[in-house]
């Protein structure tokens, strides 16, 4: 795969369809990098990968910005983590993100406020509002694993 | 009977003392006492390492300011989930050593539980305790929850947020408009002077009958009116009037589908009092609308005075004194739990 990918999501049912489509791709060790402004539907987008990594339909996957990190059964573990209120780098050694990446999929919001954190390997997806009011992704993969992620999300359901 | 509360559980390292479940002797919070130290203010962190700092000191100034000694103490509270394991541990295994050494009964407290017994906690504004059973509504940064409360203890959680806390919500919005983070104070207080009819909001989930509660919604389609905003040339956040009706409109927004859905649980569990605790049960918007609501359909209407909304220790230990008395003590292997719920 040569370059980012881009998706329009002109809704958030849409956002949440491709979300959930990566979430059935998704193994433990997989990170997700999730960037892009305040409302542009971050978590929306985790609530979609969540249903793909086969959390119960009746589990609500809230915001997990005041809780900094928020696990969900499913077929694959998914953790989902939020580095929004972190003021210190040093705080993230609290979080349990380096334990997570050993046996769960990972979601990071904000990840971009500490590039240092993040692991090598990584599939960021970027989030941008558009003047219409619609979305619009952009996926970077970083890594031979993000990359093929990336390959069979691209040729579609 | 006095009870020791020990809050740990994020960002405020926390203790007090509470008589007869009722009656708080003390409340202090570390950044009170490290306000005046030399190395200037400290900004609360979620760090455990602050909390190791704080405690001990924060343990002793409650203690002097409810002017007994540890041996005054019948049991010592603390909060054992839900928050972040490291700052809850720090709690948990001081109670632990004070109870051990005090020979006192050592108690578990859900911070969630804590929020629930701050109505309890005698005040001015609230001369009795709320009667059981009860609907309390939580509005805090972290949770936005229905619950029954048949008993201290004994709960049923009815509705929850699906995404974004209500204090979530407003704190963020606040980002949004240049108020900083978290803001959501600021937004209480340029509402008051704003036109709530201003800018037309979604109300998610009011129509539904379930009692769910989603606020993410809201806070995109702020998002979203700023993006048009500046799409339409304007190259600047709005200010004074526009930003007072933005407020308004949004604040009036969130409250009202916190008080049809508190109204639509009454009905529906037949209960007639309410009890409203977490941080955004300070907001001005929303008292007023509950005490309202609560005029018209004739329910009883408790919530706390705005310094006791928010995480303290006091709530900690009236919610502990409620469990102390009951017998429902915790081993010396009290676990904390990350993920507790109600």
């Amino acid at each position: 795969m040569a370059g980012p990918l881009t998706i329009a999501a002109p809704t958030a049912g849409a956002m949440q369809a491709l979300g959930e489509r990566l979430g059935r791709l998704l193994a433990a060790g997989d990170v997700l990098a999730l960037l892009g402004p305040l409302g542009a539907g971050k978590t929306t987008f985790v609530q979609g990968v969540a249903r793909g990594t086969g959390v119960p339909p009746g589990r609500h996957v809230a915001s997990p910005t005041f809780a900094l990190v928020n696990e969900h059964p499913g077929r694959v573990p998914l953790v989902h983590a939020d580095l929004y209120r972190i003021a210190d780098p040093r705080e993230l050694e609290e979080l349990g993100l380096r334990d997570a990446f050993d046996r769960a999929a990972v979601a990071i919001e904000w990840l971009d406020r500490f590039p240092d954190a993040a692991p090598p390997e990584r599939l960021e997806i970027e989030i941008a509002i558009t003047p219409d009011g619609g979305r619009h992704l952009v996926l970077r993969p970083i890594g031979a694993r993000a990359t093929a992620l990336c390959a069979v999300f691209e040729k579609g359901p | 009977m006095l009870v020791l509360g020990i809050e740990t559980s994020c960002d405020e390292t926390a203790a007090a003392v509470v008589e007869d479940g009722r009656r708080v002797r003390s409340d202090v919070v570390a950044s009170q006492i490290l306000a005046h130290a030399p190395y200037g203010g400290v900004v609360p962190e979620v760090a455990s390492r602050q909390h190791v700092a704080t405690i001990v000191p924060v343990i002793r100034r409650a203690l002097t300011d409810a002017a007994i000694g540890f041996g005054d103490l019948d049991a010592v509270a603390v909060t054992c989930g839900p928050g972040l394991v490291g700052a809850l541990l720090v709690g948990v295994e001081t109670a632990k050593a004070l109870a051990f050494a005090l020979g006192k009964p050592l108690v578990g407290v859900n911070h969630l539980a804590g929020h629930l017994a701050a109505a309890s906690l005698e005040d001015p504004t609230l001369p009795t305790p709320p009667p059981f059973p009860h609907l309390a509504l939580l509005v805090s940064g972290g949770h936005t929850a229905i619950i029954r409360v048949d008993e201290p203890g004994k709960t049923r959680l009815l509705g929850a947020t699906r995404d974004d806390a209500a204090g979530e919500a407003f704190d963020k919005v606040a980002k949004l408009l240049g108020l900083g983070y978290p803001g959501g104070v600021a937004i209480d207080k340029l509402a008051a002077t704003g036109n709530p009819r201003a800018v037309a909001l979604p109300r998610a989930l009011a129509g539904r009958d379930d009692l769910d509660f989603s606020f993410s919604g809201l806070k995109t389609a702020v998002a979203t009116w700023l993006a048009k905003d500046r799409a339409a040339g304007s190259a600047r956040l709005p200010e004074g009037a526009a930003l007072a009706d933005l407020c308004a409109s949004f604040q009036t927004a969130v409250v009202d589908v916190l008080v049809r859905k508190s109204r639509r649980a009454l009905a529906r569990e037949g209960l007639g009092a309410l009890v409203v605790c977490g941080g955004v049960a300070a907001n001005r918007g929303l008292r007023a609308a509950l005490a309202e609501a609560a005029r018209a359909d004739g329910f009883a209407l408790f919530i706390p005075p705005p310094k006791r909304c928010t995480d303290k220790a006091s709530m900690i230990a009236a919610a502990g004194s409620e469990l102390f008395v009951r017998g429902k003590y915790a081993g010396l292997d009290l676990a904390v739990d990350p993920g507790l719920e109600l």
